[in-house]
């Protein structure tokens, strides 16, 4: 895409907070709502003779994303030290991986505007994540609870041109991630983080421009303004003749623009070396198939799958995979009903509508899947008429009951019985004798609707339509 | 000898001030010691991995399982400065 | 019994038979620590709950409680380990004030065999030296020559046990640390292999050759303090899950057959002439105890220092990062936050709290490791690592121990090398490749110079093959010359 005769080119660096109970290297806490540095211990504020010890289960998350992002899983990655000097760091290193990381060489395809796009990951490797600093004029305040919680830093290859593409970039990381349970993907409360990494080139030249990063970006929508305003600001700069400063720069979201960030007089030299406080991370092949036997269905495959064995319409198969909670339960609701389709419409019309205006998640439906399934169930057998299970559905969505409870507490159980319902009718013609006596004659048309109309209405709408039909056709003979 | 500039760097990213005494103490040893410690250059060691752990010791990986150890009161009260449960350094915006 | 002089397990055996309370163990003890450390500046802090830990030793016993091998024995520790509500500062103003919260996991299984802690142990700051003159405590001095230095950096360890201050003290060892004033001070000193003794909770020098390890007075209670202090510990990936054998009974000084190795390329003199006589005497006397002696070639050797010093330094620059003033420790004086730039807050932080041994090997390590110069130093130093470890690992294909000197002369003269920073580094020829390589290694009194100093032999053992280097050196001080005969200061 041309900008102004210029060509973007972006890459992504995403950190993933991983949802382990513990941290990467010590047994403290990860809870969000842990009072000031409650979740620390000797060994995340890094007092004198602590050491790391690994969690089982970040490398797992590790590994699982990796494979879920198509990478190659490193039989021997090994965690190094970053060293830099920062108040939320609490050893004056960041445990990272450098030259080893534990996951390489992946790819993630999705859709940007209806076309499929497809960015290389150069790497995700594990690390731990710094403190927190709150600032006042005078000073600032560290909180040591998120120093420790592991991270997947996942990093792009410079494949991504659009500000749009970028922005689905990390809708997909995210859908992705959640999928597999690994991280609950809320940028605003930092359990993912996005830095943006922008050059610009002109079109048709092969060489990178100076690259800018963008950090401090908690919204899709923000990387896209971010990179869009970015990508002109370069622009102009280079047209003015000025050279690109490669630096830090921040997105300010309520002035709409990127402003660089102090810049520090030394480029910085983090003098990574293996840590020799942990031994090299290996991983047997033995431990990588049994996750990736344990891999859950993504997103893009769940999709298809719909389309090709469902038989759902595209649109339908899309919407109701972008999470793995909806497409649990439209799948354990299509289980019950035995009705694809109709499942995926209750789900996406009615209970979504529900959901978004009592502004629920899908897992805190009062309707579970199973009772929605069944009161579709209901429906097809012609227990109940398409109508009134709209009255059964709010009633379920209300109290949470069984649809079978809430159909017989209402009496709303469909009419079937043929001798019940020639009585209704003939109850309605004797009422209308002078309609009668016009449809008869052809004096007015049309009458055969205000017929029906008036069954259902004197069956409180629990007549079988179709028998109504018949009844009164033979009736009006 | 190593330059006095590259001393400042070094303590600078060492974050250690030091006088000019000291810089200049530093510069004479440092390169004393680095030129002795440059013989090591003639080993041959095309394709050998660097030893870190020079012992055999079986991996160890902890049960994902949490539990505080510490209250932030004995976390806090070694602190030079803190403010209520929080450590207290210099404005760092 | 004289309690001055007696083993570790004939205090324990004593206290537990309720001969003995550990009250007046501790007491014992103390007092001869107040007469005493005055002049030899062994002690870096006191445990003021010495007597009421006793008490607890002693309630335990009058209970029925099995209260361990080491009931009631005073231990004095070095100040690189944690102790919990104890100071603990590495002889480092640095951490001047710092209380832990935590023991570290040696101290905690000393504390679980019934040891009591008489208090810390002086040292080289951060472990930073062969003299312990670079401690903020000031220097430990010898107490068989109250002029000369005790080594270093347990130089406070080895001081208080030659001294009997306390039956036993812990020293930790990086390049020598151990074995170096052990031999100055006429006692036995045991660095582990790398990995049988957790690290949790000691400062660290060098993360990749530390190892704590007793300092005491007889191969017998080196062996029974290894014991208890040794074994995995969950709060340390680099300890190993290795079974801990039974080396104080297993102890033999049967050596017959045993194949020992000597080290061609340490043939080659340089040794001071009491020294090269102590050692020579204990090839002769293992000889004549029916080992046969293997030649064995370790080739570069002399590369051993430099890679150590750019081993330890480089990982130390990285160790010593979080000593920065804001959790816990010294932090240089600013009259008011706001204003003070971050890098000025932590440069003068450190620049005050570190001394200029530490100083100058941070210094050294950030080289090493700074961009442009990894690869000539760092990792190169790595690589040249992994030869000479191979090279021992091959060796002990061909020998159960090996016999080399602990240093080139005994105790030298405060203030003598003091200015000479690569003259003191090459102190460390014979002690460094043990830790390079990982291997356990150990000091044993054996002979003494014409001025009546102690002079220690090394014997080293193959990875986690602690007995053999155990029964070499039990062998060996059954006959020192050191055997009986106590420093003046006594």
């Amino acid at each position: 895409m041309s900008f102004r005769g210029y060509e973007a080119v972006i890459g992504i660096e995403i950190h993933v907070q991983l949802n382990t109970a513990s941290k990467i290297f010590c047994s403290d806490a990860t809870n969000f709502d842990a009072g000031d540095n409650e979740n620390v211990s000797p060994v995340s504020a890094g007092m004198p003779g602590t050491l790391p010890v690994v969690n089982k289960k970040a490398i797992e998350y590790g590994i699982k994303t990796g494979l879920a992002l198509g990478c190659e899983i490193r039989k021997k990655s090994v965690f190094s030290r970053k060293n830099y000097f920062y108040p939320d760091s609490p050893k004056g290193y960041q445990i990272s991986q450098y030259d080893l990381p534990i996951c390489e060489n992946g790819f993630i395809t999705f859709k940007v505007n209806g076309v499929d796009k497809t960015v290389h990951i150069s790497r995700a490797h594990l690390e731990e994540d710094a403190g927190k600093s709150t600032h006042s004029g005078e000073y600032t305040l560290i909180n040591l609870n998120r120093a420790g919680i592991p991270l997947l830093e996942i990093v792009t290859g410079p494949d991504m041109r659009t500000p749009a593409e970028a922005a689905e970039y990390g809708r997909a990381i995210r859908q992705i991630v959640r999928y597999l349970d690994v991280c609950d993907g809320n940028l605003e409360e930092g359990s993912m983080r996005c830095d943006c990494n922008v050059s610009v080139r002109k079109e048709g030249s092969t060489q990178f421009g100076t690259k800018v990063e963008i950090k401090n970006v908690n919204s899709f929508r923000f990387v896209e303004k971010a990179i869009e305003y970015e990508i002109e600001r370069q622009i102009d700069a280079v047209e003015r003749g000025e050279k690109i400063l490669q630096e830090t720069r921040l997105w300010d979201p309520d002035k709409n623009r990127t402003f660089a960030m102090r810049s520090k007089e030394d480029a910085q030299d983090y003098r990574y070396f293996p840590d020799p406080d942990l031994l090299p991370l290996i991983v047997t092949k033995e431990m990588i198939d049994e996750i990736k036997s344990k891999l859950p269905e993504l997103p893009i495959a769940r999709a298809k799958r719909f389309q090709d064995a469902h038989g759902l319409p595209e649109y339908d198969a899309t919407v109701l995979t972008t999470e793995k909670s909806w497409a649990d339960f439209y799948e354990e609701t299509a289980q019950e009903s035995k009705n694809f389709k109709a499942s995926s419409n209750w789900i996406m019309t009615e209970l979504m509508r529900e959901l978004n205006s009592a502004n629920k998640e899908i897992a805190h439906s009062p309707i579970t899947p199973k009772q929605l399934g069944r009161m579709i169930a209901l429906i097809d057998n012609g227990t109940i008429s398409g109508k009134i299970a709209k009255t059964v559905f709010q009633e379920m969505w209300n109290s949470g009951k069984d649809p079978e409870v809430v159909i017989k507490e209402k009496g709303l159980v469909q009419i079937t019985d043929p001798a019940t319902i020639e009585k209704l009718v003939d109850e309605v013609l004797a009422a209308n004798v002078q309609s009668v006596e016009d449809h008869k004659t052809g004096k007015k048309k049309n009458l055969f609707g205000f017929f029906v109309g008036a069954v259902m209405k004197a069956s409180k709408g629990q007549a079988n339509p179709e028998l109504v039909n018949k009844i009164l056709q033979e009736k009006l003979k | 000898m190593i330059d006095k500039k590259t001393i400042e760097h070094i303590a600078k990213l060492a974050r250690l001030n030091i006088t000019e005494n000291e810089a200049a103490e530093y510069s004479a040893q440092m390169g004393k010691i680095l030129q002795n410690f440059d013989m090591i250059a003639k080993v041959e060691t095309g394709g050998i991995e660097p030893l870190v752990t020079p012992t055999e010791i079986e991996a160890y990986w902890r049960e994902d399982q949490a539990h505080n150890t510490a209250t932030p009161e004995e976390m806090l009260t070694n602190a030079p400065a803190r403010v209520g449960n929080l450590y207290k350094v210099p404005p760092v915006v | 019994m004289d309690l001055t002089f007696a083993s570790l397990s004939e205090i324990s055996e004593a206290v537990t038979a309720k001969k003995l309370s550990a009250k007046e163990v501790a007491t014992h003890f103390q007092q001869r620590v107040q007469a005493l450390d005055p002049k030899l500046n062994a002690f870096a802090a006191l445990n003021p709950d010495v007597i009421k830990e006793a008490d607890a030793i002693d309630a335990r016993i009058a209970k029925g409680e099995n209260v361990g091998v080491l009931a009631g024995v005073p231990f004095g520790i070095k100040d690189m380990l944690c102790t919990k509500g104890l100071a603990t500062t590495a002889g480092s103003k640095i951490l001047s004030g710092f209380i832990p919260p935590y023991d570290a996991t040696v101290v905690s299984r000393l504390k679980k065999a019934g040891v009591v802690i008489m208090g810390k142990l002086n040292q080289d700051e951060f472990a930073m030296g062969s003299s312990n003159e670079t401690s903020f405590f000031g220097p430990v001095k010898n107490p068989w020559d109250l002029e000369r230095v005790p080594g270093g950096s347990s130089g406070g360890s080895a001081a208080a046990q030659a001294a009997r201050l306390v039956p036993g003290t812990i020293g930790t060892d990086t390049g020598g640390s151990i074995r170096q004033p052990a031999s100055f001070c006429g006692i036995v000193g045991v660095k582990p292999t790398y990995g049988r003794v957790s690290r949790y909770g000691i400062i660290a020098f060098a993360s990749s050759l530390d190892q704590a390890g007793p300092m005491v007075s007889t191969v017998k209670d080196a062996a029974l303090t290894l014991e208890v202090i040794s074994g995995h510990d969950p709060m340390d990936s680099t300890s190993s899950q290795k079974q801990v054998p039974a080396w104080s009974k297993n102890l033999s000084s049967d050596i017959k057959g045993m194949k020992i190795g000597v080290i061609k390329e340490y043939l080659s003199g340089g040794l001071e002439a009491d020294t090269q006589k102590t050692f020579d005497e204990a090839l002769a006397t293992v000889k004549k105890m029916g080992a046969e002696i293997v030649e064995i070639s370790v080739a570069g050797t002399e590369f051993a220092i430099p890679v150590y010093y750019l081993v330890a330094t480089s990982e130390a620059s990285s160790n010593l990062a979080r000593y920065d003033g804001v959790r816990f420790g010294y932090r240089a004086e600013f009259p008011r936050l706001s204003g003070v730039e971050l890098e000025e807050f932590y440069g003068k932080t450190r620049g005050e709290g570190f001394g200029a041994e530490v100083k100058r090997r941070i210094m050294l390590g950030t080289y090493c490791l700074s961009s442009g110069y990894y690869d000539a130093y760092y990792n190169k130093a790595g690589q040249v690592r992994r030869l000479l470890t191979e090279q021992f690992i091959d060796a002990f294909k061909k020998c159960d121990a090996i016999l080399s000197p602990v240093t080139a002369a005994p105790a030298f003269k405060l203030g003598e090398l003091v200015h000479d920073p690569m003259t003191m580094y090459l102190n460390d020829i014979f002690t460094t490749s043990t830790n390079l390589a990982g291997l356990p290694g150990m000091s044993v009194p054996f002979g003494l110079s014409q001025s009546g100093l102690p002079i220690g032999v090394q014997v080293t053992g193959a990875h986690f093959e602690e007995q053999k280097m155990l029964n070499v050196a039990y062998a060996l001080e059954s006959v020192s010359s050191v055997k009986g005969k106590n420093p003046h200061v006594i």
